[in-house]
């Protein structure tokens, strides 16, 4: 039996009987991760001995020992912890991530921190300072992005499941083009002290998982109120595997037509409408809807996003932690100007720095209203668009990326095509709402295509009950992409 | 030409809370450095802030003691700033809509009172402390993170001297709130101030300068007089007045340029999205006035009003919250107020100045029941008036009762008329011409020899009983 | 609205980040296409819209003044670049 093809669920089953042990996982997966990750760069920081070593002692809680690896913006204490950016070089927390806690109580094993766009900048996990990582599915390729090592360690089987996060699409967009399920929750139902901040409005942590059984049994464990994090939102969380019903006869589905506009990929368009199909099919009314303000969340979001990150951003700087500049020259009148310049400029990569600029310019003197209030105010706009829909519907349902995954390199020079990726994406961000990504198929070049749902705050029950019934009659989700196997 | 002086204050106070604003570090003062910092207050990666609920009470019991408008809706904002000792190299506070604004504080000035409007109270988080040596800066950030409300003035101080009068009164109501030691010399009151000059009776402002780095009242008067002095001379000179900010030197006694090159400040505040806003409810605004202490103002007019004390007495018994506590207890004890404040006001309160001894610890220094002991024995004629006043920096000194200082000193008064009379016999015998003197009439002669019999009995012999024996013994 | 390389030098500036005169450029032209498209915005009227700044509305979340533990020292100090008797140290500030 292959340990490392099984389901969490599978594995979770194999620990409690004690059929296997926490270590020999372990093992399993530091061989295949040996073995594979060479061609993917999946993982930013992995420490086999010591991963093996806290094997030896975990026990218990919920998970008994089951591995999962993270993205490399979660604080780990003591564990190497960078964004994959050269700033943060060798930073390693003194605190956990309240996700990482909750983990540990219930007896997870941290494998390691999985690689990402340098601070979650980016659709395509290339602005990484350790390199791109690349897709399962076709190695010329990107896995998507930012938590593209989130998704492609998932999909390779490097790992049963991983966290990402999600600022603008960056659960969703990875986990729709490496062909597995990734959930963005509801802003606040999963808190977020110990992410490193991109934009705090709108980041939320989510898992990505083989199927949403995985997903829903990793969001019973990280699910809840945080008092460290004041944006944490105090409610119940439901029992998320008792949302598994299999009936969704009645549930009323939106289908936003500005989802589905020119610029989509026609095999993409294809597969998500066989899909919806199929929702049909399985009961649900399925009706044409509209979200007018659709077209305006890029230009909003790369002004609210930008603008929180140059903020948050601003603590590199090579005081306190992280990189510092060597090439301070002695004796100049500003010593500490030119520390802090020399530190940022070689510390961020382009990406970042261009991210850094943008959000200034637009928080300026002078132009803090014509943009960024701006932008709050549309923002607005599309969150009304939604809870207007939500009036009359359970759920909306669209693709998750307008294209399947595109070649390394193909975007890098053109930042704005790059921004556009995340079209289908960022809406649910800046409303808030939870959002999933299933796999539904493939495009004519066998890159996975993912399918999209969306629902009202705080039901991310509704979310699962559609996708499980999804997953009930296809079988896309149990794809491995063949030179994984 | 006569110039006019324009002067606004902007106030930072460290709020006397067991934890930072907006994590659970201590803010005790004096620690060792970077002992009482966390991964929030450091800023490090990933860390969120959660607002002190008691920070938010304290600025707003200022808030209302300054007779502000407290908000109803507030926010934190981020204000933006790189420097070695601000670790986010942000600096959570308040921007548009800052906790309380349009409040005012009522200042005695020569000719009457003077009301000296605030534009606004607002709450944000202090910086760490910088330590520079030769060849580098160090930085401890125990200090970051500690609640700080800032209180701006309007312009409306018009010389130094009302400077340091509102800054005294606006101590004696933050202590009266018992929200801060208001120590300058620590720290935990800060004061920078804005400055200009124009043309008497213009309306326009001039151009100011922001001065800063004074680190007591009396640094904060000489530093405006100072500038009074040199932006007059440079009007006068015809020269103009740069904007800019300039550091009081305590030891030359000047203000110097900071000449910083740096770019004009950009800020870019944003709202803290780390932070949710806060709404106060009426009703709990209502409820926090109405749970104000008694302010310095009601506590001078009610000292005047219950105890008959003069205005001045008043005045200067009530700016010292702990003074008028420890005057009041001892009323309550002994009926004779005026009796106590005299001896507050004079023998007490210079020997507390001489030894520096806070009025706060006044009552651990001489408890109350000592002080209505003595003043009970003055009354009963066991030590004269004069006695006492021996006996007090003992008493202060040592922790001992008065009748215990009188025992061991021998000091309580002689009141035996047997005793008396042989010394006055003696004293006869010692001054014949004084004696006739006396007898012929003359009054300063009598005092003479009630003096010469003081003197010989070191003070202690009752002095009415003496003045009538002479006399009796005299026949006058 | 319109930016040039100073715009992006003032930026850069105040961002405290150095850039290469070919990045300068390289920069001045991407972010000038993604403000231009941004300008998309102008056609929506705001007018009377409410800006969100928070995705879900929460208000008043407080902690109680309660002490939780500080870190010692030595893990304060764990990731400084450069250290000096317990403080982090870093270029003389004048």
């Amino acid at each position: 039996m292959e340990l490392t093809a099984l389901t969490a669920h599978k594995l979770l089953k194999l620990l409690s009987e004690n059929e296997v042990s926490p270590e020999e996982v372990a093992s399993a997966y530091l061989k295949r991760i040996e073995a594979v990750d060479k061609k993917l760069n999946s993982f930013a920081h992995i420490d086999p001995d010591e991963v093996l070593k806290k094997a030896k002692k975990i026990k218990g809680g919920k998970l008994k020992g089951l591995p999962i690896a993270v993205k490399d913006n979660f604080c780990v204490k003591g564990q190497l912890t960078t964004c994959s950016s050269k700033i943060l070089k060798g930073f390693r927390p003194p605190y956990n991530a309240t996700v990482i806690d909750k983990l540990e109580q219930e007896g997870a094993l941290i494998l390691g921190n999985l690689n990402m766009d340098e601070f979650a900048f980016g659709s395509s996990c290339e602005t990484s300072c350790y390199g791109p990582t690349r897709n399962p599915w076709n190695i010329d390729y990107a896995p998507g992005g930012s938590s593209g090592g989130s998704a492609a360690s998932v999909a390779a089987r490097l790992t049963p499941w991983s966290l990402g996060s999600d600022t603008g699409g960056s659960i969703r967009q990875p986990a729709s083009l490496c062909g597995v399920v990734g959930l963005k929750p509801t802003y606040g139902r999963v808190s977020r002290y110990g992410l490193i901040a991109f934009a705090s409005s709108l980041d939320q942590i989510g898992p990505l998982t083989q199927n949403v059984e995985d997903a829903a049994l990793l969001m019973n464990i990280i699910s809840g109120y945080d008092k460290k994090d004041s944006t944490s939102v105090n409610t119940a969380v439901p029992d998320y595997l008792k949302s598994f019903t299999g009936d969704i006869k009645g549930i009323k589905i939106g289908i936003p037509k500005e989802y589905f506009i020119s610029g989509i990929d026609p095999d993409v368009k294809d597969t998500v409408t066989k899909a919806i199909d199929i929702l049909k099919k399985l009961g649900a009314s399925v009706d044409e809807i509209s979200l007018p303000h659709t077209e305006y969340a890029v230009a909003t979001y790369y002004i609210v996003a930008p603008g929180e990150a140059s903020s948050n951003l601003a603590r590199f700087d090579g005081m306190h932690y992280g990189h510092r500049t060597n090439n301070l020259k002695k004796g100049t009148d500003n010593a500490l100007i030119d520390m802090y310049s020399k530190t940022r400029g070689e510390g961020f990569g382009d990406e970042a720095k261009r991210r850094i600029l943008l959000g200034t310019y637009v928080l300026s003197s002078g132009y803090y209203d014509a943009y960024y209030l701006k932008a709050l105010k549309v923002r607005t706009k599309i969150a009304e668009d939604f809870s207007k829909a939500f009036k009359n519907f359970d759920c909306i349902v669209t693709p998750t990326s307008p294209t399947g995954a595109f070649k390394i390199g193909e975007k890098t020079s053109d930042p704005l095509s790059m921004y556009l990726s995340d079209i289908f994406t960022i809406s649910a961000n800046l409303a808030g709402i939870p959002a999933m990504s299933v796999p539904c198929g493939f495009t004519s070049g066998n890159l996975p295509v993912g399918l999209q749902i969306l629902g009202k705050p705080f039901d991310e029950e509704m979310l699962f009950k559609v996708t499980h019934a999804y997953q009930q009659i296809t079988d896309w989700h149990t794809r491995v992409p063949a030179g994984c196997k | 030409m006569q110039y006019e002086t324009v002067i606004g204050l902007e106030v930072h106070v460290q709020l006397d809370i067991n934890t930072k604003a907006f994590c659970g570090c201590s803010i005790e003062f004096g620690k060792p450095a970077n002992t009482q910092v966390c991964p929030i207050c450091l800023g490090l990666p990933g860390v969120l802030p959660v607002l002190n609920e008691k920070f938010l009470q304290y600025a707003m019991r200022a808030a209302l003691a300054l007779n502000c408008t407290v908000a109803n809706f507030l926010k934190f904002d981020r204000k933006h700033y790189y420097y070695p000792d601000l670790p986010k190299n942000y600096q959570i506070s308040q921007y548009d809509k800052p906790l309380a604004a349009n409040g005012h504080l009522q200042i005695k000035i020569e000719t009457g009172q003077k009301k000296i409007r605030i534009l606004r109270v607002h709450m944000e988080e202090d910086a760490g402390k910088l330590i520079h040596t030769k060849d580098a800066s160090l930085v401890d950030l125990n200090r970051t993170g500690t609640p700080l409300i800032e209180i701006v003035s309007q312009p409306d101080i018009s010389s130094a001297a009302e400077a340091y009068t509102y800054l005294t009164r606006l101590k004696s109501i933050l202590e009266y709130l018992e929200i801060s030691d208001c120590d300058m010399e620590k720290g935990s009151l800060r004061c920078d101030a804005n400055i200009s000059l124009r043309p008497q009776g213009h309306t326009t402002l001039g151009t100011k300068a922001e001065v800063k780095n004074m680190n007591s009242f009396k640094g904060v008067r000489d530093a405006l007089n100072y500038e009074i002095i040199r932006q007059e001379k440079t009007l006068r000179e015809g020269g103009t007045i740069i904007q800019e900010t300039r550091l009081w030197n305590e030891e030359k006694q000047k203000t110097f340029s900071m000449r910083s090159k740096e770019e004009a400040h950009d800020y870019r505040y944003i709202p803290d999205p780390d932070l949710v806003p806060f709404v106060i409810e009426k009703e709990a605004i209502e409820k926090a006035r109405r749970e104000l202490p008694e302010l310095p103002q009601a506590k001078k007019e009610r000292l005047i009003k219950d105890y008959s004390l003069s205005d001045y007495d008043a005045g200067i018994l009530s700016a010292d919250k702990q003074l008028a506590i420890y005057f009041e207890d001892a009323a309550q004890n002994y009926k004779q107020p005026k009796i106590i404040c005299n001896w507050l006001m004079s023998d007490i309160m210079s020997y507390l100045n001489t030894n520096n001894i806070p009025i706060k610890k006044l009552k651990e220094v001489l408890p109350i029941d000592k002080l209505v002991a003595m003043l009970k024995l003055i009354d009963n004629n066991t030590i004269s008036g004069k006695i006492a006043k021996q006996v007090l920096p003992e008493m202060l000194k040592t922790g001992k009762d008065t009748s215990v200082i009188i025992k061991e000193k021998n000091l309580s008064q002689i009141t035996d008329a047997g005793v008396i009379e042989s010394v006055i016999n003696e004293v006869i015998n010692e001054n014949e011409k004084v004696v006739e003197e006396v007898k012929s009439g003359k009054d300063k002669a009598l005092m003479f020899l009630v003096g010469q019999v003081m003197k010989k009995t070191r003070g202690k012999a009752n002095p009415r009983m003496v003045n009538s024996l002479i006399k009796k013994k005299l026949e006058v | 609205m319109a930016i040039n390389k100073d715009t992006i030098k003032y930026v850069a500036k105040l961002s405290r980040i150095e850039l290469e005169e070919s990045t300068l450029e390289d920069f001045t032209s991407q972010i000038g296409r993604i403000l231009t498209y941004i300008e998309k915005l102008n056609q929506l009227d705001t007018e009377n819209t409410v800006p969100t700044s928070h995705a879900v509305e929460l208000k008043n979340v407080f902690r109680k003044d309660e002490n939780t533990p500080s870190l010692e020292n030595q893990a304060a100090l764990s990731n400084a670049p450069e250290q000096e008797n317990g403080h982090f140290k870093v270029p003389k500030i004048i």
